[in-house]
C-alpha cells in the first residue's frame, strides 16, 4: 500500500466480514459504515465526538465513528450494533433495553447499547457507578438516563 | 470536511521528513479526537495530514531507573489503566481518568494532546506540577525540554515545525506523599474545567517539606504557582497559611470570559480550588 493518497483502498472486518473498500481520506468511519455499506444502524447526532451516538466498538475498544477517520480503521475489527444479533436473537442487552424501556425516541440507543457491550465485554459485573461513570458520554435527550442504567444492570443479573 | 493527501509513515523519522517537506500546509494527527473535529468544523484545513496511527514507536509506559518514560502515542486510556502510572505518578492515574469520557480517552494521546496545547486541557497542569520533560524528535535531531518551556500560548507551543513529541518523561524522585487534580466542572462531568488545580506535596515534622501547584483553565497557557510553592515550604500547615498562599494566585491568572464564567469568577474560584487542593494534599480536608 502506498503512503500517501487521496483515497485508499481499506481492508477491516466489520461485525465479523471481511469488507475490502476504496475510501477518500477524509470519510469519517460513521460515514463510511452509513452510506458506503448502508450499515444504517449507527447514528451521527453531535458530530464533534460527545454525545456516544455513534460509538461502535474498534479493535475491542469503543470509539466515536465520528470523529475517527475510515482509513484509520484499516485493518481494523468493528463491531456495529448490527452485529448484535446472532441467529435472529436479539442481544441480551438488546432485549433488556426492549424489556425495561431503556429508550424512548431510539436515537441514542444504538450508541448506548454499544457503549453498554464494550464496558460488558471487559467487566461483565460491573458496579452500578461504575456502569453510570461508564456511560457518563452517552447523551439521552429524552432523558431516560434511569431506564437504561437498569436496563443494562438488569442484563446483567437477568444473564446469571 | 475537505479533501486533503493523506500520508502514513512508519517511522517518526519519516513523520519529521513529511512534515518538513509539507511545512505549514500539513498537519500532524495521533489520535485525531481534537484535530478532526476541528476539520470537520473548517477550522483547520490541511493540504497534508500526517497520521501516526501506522507507527509502532512510541506506544510504550517504561520505567527505566528514576524516570518514567510515556511514549507520545500511548492513550489517555492506556495511561489510566497502567500499573506502573498509579505506581510512580499516581497524580497522573487519577488526572487522566479524569478527561472527557473513556470513547475519547480510548483514542487520545499524551503527545497528541500536548502537541493540540488547548489551555483547558486537564493533563498539562498535572504533568506541570510533577515537573514532567518532554523529547522532541526530528530528522535533525532531538531535545529535551522541560514542558514549561515546550507551552508557549493559546493552542502554541515550542515545536518546530519539522519536530513530533517522542517521550514525555517524568521523574520518580521525590516521591510526594499526597497528590491531587481537582477539576471545577459546573456544567457536565465530561466538560473541559471552568478552572482546574494539581498540587503535589509532603510534610516533614509537621511542616512543609516539598510543595508543587499548577493551574488550567486560567489563561493562555497552564502554570505553576511557584509563588504559592515558596510561601509554604518550610511551614507548619494552618488554615491561615493555606488561605494567604492561595489568594497569592488571584495575580498570577489572566483568564478569559467565556461560557464556563467570567474572568472574574474564575480568578475567584482559581483562589477557591487552589486551597482545597492544598486542604486534600495536605489532610486538612
Amino acid at each position: 500500500m502506498s503512503e500517501t493518497s487521496i483515497s485508499m483502498k481499506i481492508t477491516l472486518s466489520i461485525n465479523g466480514t471481511q469488507h475490502e473498500s476504496e475510501v477518500p481520506v477524509y470519510r469519517t468511519l460513521v460515514d463510511f459504515l452509513r452510506y458506503d455499506l448502508g450499515l444504517t444502524g449507527t447514528k451521527e447526532t453531535c458530530s464533534v465526538g460527545v454525545c456516544g451516538a455513534c460509538t461502535v466498538i474498534m479493535n475491542g475498544e469503543m470509539v466515536a465513528s465520528c470523529i475517527t477517520l475510515a482509513v484509520k480503521a484499516d485493518g481494523a475489527e468493528i463491531q456495529t450494533i448490527e452485529g448484535l444479533a446472532q441467529d435472529g436473537q436479539l442481544h441480551p442487552i438488546q432485549k433488556s433495553f426492549i424489556n425495561y424501556g431503556g429508550f424512548q425516541c431510539g436515537a441514542c440507543t444504538p450508541g448506548q447499547i454499544m457503549a453498554a457491550k464494550a464496558l460488558l465485554d471487559i467487566n461483565p459485573h460491573p458496579k452500578e457507578e461504575e456502569i453510570r461513570e461508564w456511560m457518563m458520554g452517552n447523551l439521552c435527550r429524552c432523558t431516560g438516563y434511569y431506564q437504561i442504567v437498569e436496563s443494562i444492570t438488569k442484563a446483567i443479573s437477568e444473564a446469571q | 470536511m475537505r479533501s486533503f493527501e493523506f500520508h502514513a509513515p512508519e517511522t517518526i523519522i519519516r513523520a519529521s521528513e513529511l512534515l518538513a517537506m509539507y511545512g505549514d500546509e500539513a498537519k500532524l494527527m495521533s489520535g485525531g479526537t481534537a484535530l478532526t473535529t476541528m476539520m470537520k468544523q473548517s477550522l483547520v484545513q490541511p493540504k497534508h495530514l500526517v497520521s501516526l496511527h501506522r507507527l509502532k514507536e512510541c506506544r510504550e509506559i517504561k520505567l527505566e531507573g528514576e524516570e518514567l518514560k510515556v511514549g507520545a502515542l500511548a492513550t489517555y486510556r492506556q495511561i489510566e489503566m497502567s500499573d506502573l502510572v498509579k505506581t510512580h505518578a499516581p497524580l497522573l492515574t487519577s488526572t487522566y481518568s479524569q478527561v472527557a469520557t473513556v470513547r475519547i480517552r480510548n483514542a487520545a494521546t499524551i503527545g497528541g494532546g500536548l502537541a493540540h496545547a488547548d489551555p483547558a486541557q486537564d493533563p498539562q497542569p498535572a504533568l506541570l506540577a510533577i515537573g514532567a520533560q518532554v523529547r522532541l524528535v526530528s530528522s535533525a535531531g532531538e531535545r529535551l525540554i522541560p514542558l514549561e518551556d515546550f507551552l508557549v500560548d493559546y493552542y502554541e507551543t515550542d515545536l518546530r515545525p519539522d519536530e513530533l513529541i517522542a517521550e514525555v518523561i517524568v521523574s520518580t524522585k521525590p516521591r510526594f506523599s499526597k497528590g491531587v487534580y481537582l477539576k471545577y466542572l459546573p456544567r457536565t462531568q465530561d466538560d473541559y474545567a471552568t478552572v482546574s488545580v494539581a498540587a503535589l506535596g509532603t510534610l516533614k515534622d509537621g511542616l512543609v517539606q516539598d510543595v508543587r501547584v499548577a493551574l488550567g483553565s486560567i489563561g493562555p497557557i497552564p502554570i505553576r504557582a511557584k509563588v504559592v510553592e515558596d510561601s509554604l515550604v518550610g511551614l507548619p500547615i494552618t488554615d491561615e497559611l493555606l488561605e494567604e498562599a492561595s489568594n497569592l494566585v488571584a495575580d498570577m491568572v489572566d483568564p478569559l470570559d467565556d461560557a464556563r464564567g467570567s474572568a472574574e469568577y474564575k480568578r475567584a474560584m482559581a483562589v477557591v480550588f487552589t486551597k482545597r487542593a492544598l486542604r486534600k494534599v495536605f489532610g486538612n480536608d
